[in-house]
This record gives C-alpha cells, structure tokens and sequence, in this order.
C-alpha cells in the first residue's frame, strides 16, 4: 500500500491540474488500482466535490463525468438503450458491485490499463475525452498516448446510429479478462476492439470491406480472420498469445453474427 | 486532518492521518464486523454502505468518507436478523469468517432488488468469496427467506 502524506479535495479543475504538475503528486480516482502500488504520494488529489460523478444525455450525446462509477454505467437506462445493453455487459464482471461502486471511468480510461472492459467498450463507440487542457481528443488517439499531467474531465460520447455487442473471455468470473471483445457497426462502419491482448485495447477497421455485402457466416469468418490476423497478442499467466489469437478471431465472429441477427 | 461523519446514525469526529483507509477507520471504532482479506479489492470481507451503497472499505479513504453516512453491520442487526437464520439453517456460513460482508451486500441487493432471481442474487453477490461453501448455502438461504417473505 502506498503510502499518502496529503490530501486534498479540490475546489476547481485549476486547482487540480496545479497539484497535478507536482511529480509525487497524484489525482486518486477510484483508487481501487492505485491502493495496489507502493511508493510514496506526496498529495492525494481527490476531484470528488466537482460534481464530475453524473451522466448527462442529451440528444445527440452523453457527457459521463470522470468521477462516474461503473455501476452508475451498468445502471444507466439511456446509455443501455443506445448500446442494446453493451454498455452494462462490459462492466458487470468487473469484480462485485462494492468494486463497481467505487471504481471510476475516469480512472480506468485514465489508466489505460491493458485490462480494460471499460475502455474495450467506450473504443467501439464515438468516443472522445475532455481534457482541461488539451480539450476534445478523440478517444482513440487518447487511448494511444503516454500518461502526461492533464486533467480528464469527462467522456463523451456521441449517439451515432448504431449496434453495439460486447463479450469478454474470463477464466473465472470476476477475474481479469483474458480478452475483451467490443464490436460495433455505425452509420454502416463496422470495427472490432480488442482487448486484455494482454496490451491495451486497439481499434480494427472493416478496412477490406469484407462486410460490405453483409454479415453472412462466411463475411463473419473472413472479418474475424482480419481482426486475428491483425492484432499482436501477448502472453501472460492467464493466456498464451497464441490462445489470445484463436480467441480474437472465435470472440469477433461471434460478436459479428450477432449484429447480422439484429438487421 | 480532520473528518466528521455519521457511523451508524451517530455524528464522529476524529484526527485522521490522511493515508488512512476506511476499514482502519471502521474498526479502530469499534466496527469489528469488518474484516480485512484480500487486500486486493476482491474478497468483499471489508463491505460497508456509504449513503446507502455497497463500497469497499479497504479500498477507500477515510478522508472520502467525510460528510458521509457509513453503515456497518453493527448499526444493521435488525435488518440482517430477518434473513441470517435462514442462511444459518442451510450450513451456509462454515467458518464464518466471509459471513459479515456477505450480511452487508444481501441487505443492500435487497434494498436494491426486494424481489431478486437466483440469477441477481448471484450477480449481486460475486463479488463475495467464500472458501468454504461453494456458495449454494448462501443462495438456498436468501431463497428460502424470499419465500417465507411471500407466506
């Protein structure tokens, strides 16, 4: 457990990204993964009195705060009903529902953690991160960079039409994922996410058109055997790369035949 | 530092080191129903409600819990004494040690869910690890108390 020497609830974002240029300083989140490591953190900062811990839906988009929970995510009506219930499936094994309490997207987007449902979900969809100082960067190329010392305000998300399915491969549920599956079809455009490679999730466009004249078993397969093709795997305690592979390709085709049922 | 909070229904004060974690907190207040297991975030040994809400409290500052209400199974006996001799009538709990944790997510699933499926029971309730059971005994014990519950 690492040890803590100050905290602070800040008043304003500009009070947090001030703290936040100090080295040993640290923005807490959830604090679920930072409890984990050792060290010393010279001044908690804790952005729970911002009022950043709602979703806000609007026509055209949803404006999830940073300190909105996961169990607020799983919950929430507008965001299940534009995701065909993908949103609450990417979450719900996320350890328990005390977990998902206290967990927050801002943390695990922050975080861009190899791990991720959450952000395996959020990358099929038209995602962007706001940022106090860098403002609106799409959530891809977020996703992307190295951590530096902004502050993630909220996400959000825009209501492109769309169809969203997601699946995750568990030894046991509550674990980690041994991979994380996110595919989605928007405005015609389909994408696979895949996560927990074990490295962070990353984006597969349909960039063959292999689906452009539809989903059938065969399209299914010879999308999925771009999307295994595609994307480099690794190995750790809870899967081969090779198995991670095998799955990338089973998980995406599944994903697939299931928005070809829905129309 | 200084936090105030209710614990309990009971208005506390106290000088806090801000490092302190909620359970250290919980139990050096005499809240002795909260266990430390894990240390991972994963056992749910250590759950409390926090304005009602099933958390973690050793993944938790104390310091966040100010200007909160924490209830701890010591300020819920009546609720949990409806439905914990059901489970105690199914061997449920073996060495007990999880049984705390357990007590406290039931109460909030059935806060949430009064009327919950088998299903939503055990989705409610993953997120607590018994090494003894198998949890079957849990199950059939909040089932049978649903039941007697419909008369």
């Amino acid at each position: 457990m690492m040890n803590i020497r100050n905290y602070v609830r800040v008043q304003s974002l500009e009070e947090a990204y001030e703290l936040n240029q100090g080295r040993k300083n640290r923005i807490i989140g959830g604090m679920l993964w930072l409890k984990m490591g050792k060290g010393s953190i010279q001044t908690a900062i804790d952005l729970c009195d911002l009022g950043l811990d709602t979703i806000e839906e609007t026509e055209d988009q949803f404006s999830i705060g940073a300190m909105v929970n996961l169990r607020q995510l799983e919950l929430h009506p507008g965001l299940n009903v534009y995701t065909q219930g993908a949103m609450a499936a990417a979450v719900r094994d996320i350890v328990g529902v005390q977990f998902r309490n206290l967990a927050t997207v801002g943390g695990s987007i922050w975080g861009r953690f190899g791990f991720s449902d959450v952000l395996t979900q959020l990358l099929a969809m038209d995602s962007y991160v706001e940022l106090y100082k860098g403002g609106l960067v799409p959530l891809e190329d977020f996703a992307a960079c190295k951590h530096d010392n902004d502050i993630l305000v909220r996400l959000v998300v825009k209501k492109t039409p769309g169809q969203f399915v997601y699946q995750a491969m568990r030894n046991q549920r509550t674990d980690f994922p041994v991979l994380t599956c996110a595919v989605s079809r928007m405005e015609g455009k389909y994408r696979a996410v895949i996560g927990a490679r074990p490295s962070r999730a990353i984006v597969v466009r349909d960039e063959k058109h292999l689906l452009d004249s539809g989903i059938t078993p065969e399209s299914a397969a010879a999308f999925a055997k771009f999307v295994a093709g595609s994307v480099p795997t690794g190995s750790n305690l809870r899967g081969s790369a090779a198995y991670r592979t095998h799955l990338a390709g089973v998980l995406t085709q599944r994903g697939i035949l299931e928005l070809g049922g829905r129309g | 530092m200084e936090i105030k909070l209710t614990l309990n229904g009971r208005t506390v004060t106290d000088h806090i080191d801000p490092g302190l974690l909620l359970i250290d907190f919980l139990r050096d207040h005499g809240c002795l129903s909260v266990k430390r297991g894990c240390e991972t975030s994963n056992c749910g040994l250590c759950t409390v409600l926090m304005d009602g809400k099933p958390i973690l409290s050793c993944s938790m500052l104390a310091a966040r819990a100010d200007g909160h209400s924490i209830q701890t199974l010591e300020g819920l006996q009546e609720e949990a004494a409806d439905f914990v001799g059901f489970i105690a009538d199914q061997g449920a709990d073996q060495c007990g040690f999880c049984n705390p944790g357990f007590v406290m997510n039931t109460i909030a699933l059935l806060r949430e869910i009064p009327n919950p499926t088998d299903d939503e029971i055990r989705a409610y309730l993953a997120g607590n690890l018994c090494r003894c059971s198998g949890y079957d005994g849990q199950l059939r014990g909040i089932r049978s108390y649903l039941n007697s519950r419909k008369g």
